[in-house]
């Protein structure tokens, strides 16, 4: 294949589709749903990038991938060179390829998409980033700089404390990141399932950062096995990447009934803890044969599409607002919907009702229409009168979103805080005290991977200009 | 990698292990619980901080082996490891200048209950602590409780050692004794004895702190799974707790929830015994 094509050529090429699992099979097993490019596919799709010389889909990325010269070197079938562009700028593509909202982001700025469909940057992302890391003796690594005798401490090991480490020890200063939980990722490991981003890719990228000399030290509990101002004794700087794990409840009566999860505790179950999914797991799940997910963004899929593959015969979205107002990645909706989960609309929970073990039995419901838009600018729901009935249920997951854990916080009195209790930082991540730096949810709440990412990679320029003396 | 420095079987199934943990040796407080996972795969279960060493950096645990998980905690021998042990969690005891305090504990609570019994033979509080058990071999840490106790009384349900019946019964009596009536109980055990104890404290209006067990994983409020009801306000027992002024906790919600996985967990323990009867190995 020739990458000497003229704009026209280009233009006549049609968007790749995805190579996806069967729904049937899919919604019964954990396996990665899409199952990625072949090279000809790949580079085919590359070729429809008309290499524009204002490059507006960088605009739309978060982090500024250079997306026009990967896609470039793609075309040409320059593997290497794709990969080394690529992994420059993003320090997780294989993560990002999957799981960034592209077509609100990257793709939404794609000059193709004007009057087609945008060039699947995601998906060329996660073919180099995959290739990459199949071929790793290919890439050359860069030298490591001299040590530079400076010490960073790193609080979370989820997108932005990993990304912060990766370019903190690339600078030669010694990283040691401090996690809560037993094993790495955040929420990239313990909410995402496998079915969207299989685990091998963090192993793969940990890894990766081990190599480079960053020390990762699991079941340390910042604000209760270490304080921050005993990091700050310790370390020269501190980069606190703790994240929004703390479940926002629905205040519903029967919340405590059994058979009642947040979206943290099923996901966590099933993704860290393997329960339902590897028979030799000891943690318990209760499956659910008619599951009802509580909220209408990417953890309501997550969940629910978890409670199919756990075997509910139904397994329900309940949202207050229509499918348009759904904050839900595009993908994930259509996937879900091809693997069987109804879409109750308009919907509002009530209460859910018990049976008399204690178990969860119905969830009870109103029907909402849309009046005014309110100050997000989203239509508001309001109840239809008279609309209250029930559906059978066995299992309610509240998938409502989640707010900052004050775990850390609560014992660091001098750390700047808003009213939600997210850390106050300025744009280069820094704090209200001097050397502590913070960044992902733990600032902006509930957020995505590529902007904790962003933050994680901002933050660390910070932080090595602050170690050299700046501000 | 924690190793475990020395195993002891106190009682029939009741383990004390010394794991070094020289992070949190230092800094937990009576009160405070770990997070244990044995090994790669392995379940998160809480465990109480029964007593540290900051020096050695080690910390002691006392493990009830009743299913699949604690029973693989209690088979590590001495120079075996822990993969992963996180704390120090939830919030340490809240002590405060009572004049008269009862502790009480039954069962493994007995030794969830050493190192606050410990934290309050430190301040001017005069002690009673109250133990009970099946019979004399479930008795634990006599000697270690009365020492740092004014008075030590021991309760068995066959009489094979102190008074014949329940803690509750001990307790009456100290309340209708002016000279030793509380001003505060501590009381550490299955659900069924806290809740008589609270029922029993709270007609005399005597502060009464329970110490709940519900089900847990990541112990630091990311879940919500051990979620209870006090004052009928949801708190998550890993952060807001584990103690609670036991006139305000929903005792029959906990204990409901508390049977959440009671088949996954009769599988389990089948299993593991079956999976004994194989190998021929068995431990206590
Ligand atoms: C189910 C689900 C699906 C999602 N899907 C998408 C998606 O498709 N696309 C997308 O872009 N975004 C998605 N998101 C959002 C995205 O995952 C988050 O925005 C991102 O992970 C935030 O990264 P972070 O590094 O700030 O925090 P986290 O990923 O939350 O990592 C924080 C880490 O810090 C640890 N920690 C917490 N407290 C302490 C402490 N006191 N001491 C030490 N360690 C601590 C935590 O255990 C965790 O490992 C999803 C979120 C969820 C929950
Ligand atoms: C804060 C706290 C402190 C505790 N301290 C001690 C202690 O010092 N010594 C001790 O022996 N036990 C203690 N426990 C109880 C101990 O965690 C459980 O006995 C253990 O988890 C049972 O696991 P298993 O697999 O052996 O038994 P299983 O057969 O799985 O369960 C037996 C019973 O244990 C409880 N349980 C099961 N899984 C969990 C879990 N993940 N979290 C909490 N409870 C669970 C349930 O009531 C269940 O019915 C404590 C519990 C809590 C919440
Ligand atoms: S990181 Fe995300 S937003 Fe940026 S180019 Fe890649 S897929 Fe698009
Ligand atoms: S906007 Fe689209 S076509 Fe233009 S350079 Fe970016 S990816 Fe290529
Ligand atoms: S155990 Fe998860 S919030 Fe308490």
């Amino acid at each position: 294949m020739s990458n000497n094509l003229t704009v026209k050529d280009r233009l006549a090429i049609d968007r790749v589709h995805m190579p996806e699992l069967d729904a049937e099979l899919r919604s019964r097993n954990f396996e990665e749903v899409n199952r990625g490019l072949t090279q000809e596919e790949a580079v085919r799709e590359a070729q429809r990038c008309i290499q524009c010389k204002n490059r507006p889909c960088v605009e739309g990325c978060p982090v500024g991938v250079s997306i026009p010269e990967f896609i470039d070197a793609l075309a040409a079938e320059s593997l290497p060179k794709a990969a080394r562009i690529l992994q420059g700028d993003n320090a997780l593509p294989a993560v990002c390829g999957r799981v960034c909202p592209q077509e609100s982001q990257c793709e939404s700025k794609c000059v193709r998409g004007v009057k087609g469909e945008a060039v699947a940057i995601g998906y060329l992302e996660r073919f180099v980033a995959d290739w990459a890391m199949k071929n790793a003796d290919k890439l050359r690594g860069d030298a490591l700089p001299a040590a530079t005798g400076k010490k960073v401490a790193v609080v979370g090991c989820g997108p932005a404390g990993l990304t912060a480490a990766g370019e903190l020890a690339r600078k030669g200063h010694k990283v040691t990141i401090f996690e809560a939980l037993h094993d790495t990722g955040g929420v990239l490991r313990y909410g995402i399932p496998e079915f969207r981003l299989p685990k091998e890719i963090i192993d793969v990228e940990v890894d990766r950062l081990l190599a480079l000399g960053v020390e990762i030290e699991c079941n340390v509990i910042i604000g209760k096995t270490l304080t921050l101002d005993q990091l700050r004794g310790e370390f020269d700087a501190v980069f606190v990447a703790n994240g929004a794990g703390l479940p926002v409840m629905l205040n519903l009566p029967g919340e405590n009934l059994k058979g009642v999860y947040s979206a943290n505790e099923f996901l966590t179950r099933v993704n860290l803890m393997e329960a339902g999914r590897n028979p030799a797991s000891p943690t318990p799940i209760i499956k659910g044969n008619s599951v009802a997910v509580i909220g209408g963004g990417n953890t309501a899929m997550d969940c629910v599409r978890t409670a199919r593959r756990l075997g509910a015969e139904r397994a329900m979205i309940i949202y207050r607002r229509s499918e348009a107002e759904m904050p839900a990645r595009i993908e994930e909706i259509r996937h879900a919907k091809e693997e069987g989960v109804e879409f109750v609309m308009l919907t509002a929970p009530l209460e859910i009702i018990g049976n008399n073990e204690g178990w969860t039995a119905a969830l009870s419901c109103e029907k909402m229409e849309l009046g005014q838009p309110d100050e997000s600018g989203r239509r508001k729901p309001v109840p239809v009168p008279g609309s209250r009935y029930e559906m059978p249920v066995d299992v309610v997951v509240n998938a409502v979103g989640t707010r900052s854990n004050p775990l850390l916080t609560a014992t660091a009195p001098d750390l700047a805080l808003n009213k939600w209790g997210n850390i106050v930082s300025d744009d280069q991540g820094a704090t209200s005290i001097p050397g502590v730096f913070a960044g992902g949810d733990i600032v902006r709440g509930g957020a995505t991977v590529i902007l904790a990412m962003g933050d994680g990679k901002q933050a660390a320029a910070a932080i090595h200009g602050y170690l050299n003396g700046g501000v | 990698m924690y190793e475990v420095i020395s195993n002891d079987i106190l009682a029939p199934n009741l383990h004390k292990l010394v794991v070094r943990a020289p992070r949190i040796a230092p800094v937990r407080k009576p009160g405070q619980f770990v997070i244990v996972r044995v090994g790669k795969g392995d379940e998160r279960i809480p465990l109480t901080i029964g007593d540290a060493d900051p020096t050695a950096g080690t910390i002691t645990l006392f493990i009830q082996a009743i299913g699949a998980s604690t029973q693989k905690i209690v088979a590590i021998p001495a120079g075996g490891h822990i993969l992963d042990v996180a704390g120090p969690l939830g919030k340490p005891t809240h002590l405060d200048n009572w004049k008269r305090v009862a502790c009480i504990g039954g069962g493994v609570g007995t030794a969830v209950l050493f190192p606050l019994v410990k934290a309050l033979a430190a301040t001017e509080s005069k002690i009673t602590t109250i133990i009970g058990g099946r019979s004399s071999q479930y008795v634990i840490l006599a000697d270690e409780l009365a020492a740092l106790s004014e008075t030590l009384l021991i309760t068995t349900e066959d009489g094979s050692m102190g008074r014949k019946g329940f803690v509750t019964a001990e307790l009456s009596e100290l309340i209708a004794d002016p000279d030793r009536k509380p001003d505060a109980v501590f009381a550490i055990g299955p659900v069924p004895m806290m809740r008589a104890i609270a029922e029993l404290t709270r007609p005399h209006g005597i502060e009464t702190i329970v110490s709940l067990n519900p089900i847990m994983i990541d112990g630091t409020g990311m879940c919500g799974g051990c979620r209870v009801v006090v004052d009928g306000e949801s708190k998550f027992a890993c952060v807001d707790g584990p103690e609670f002024d036991g006139h305000r906790v929903d005792f029959a919600g906990l204990t409901d929830r508390l049977t959440t996985y009671r088949d996954h967990e009769a599988a389990l323990r089948h299993a593991a015994t079956e999976c004994k009867l194989v190998t021929g190995v068995s431990n206590v």
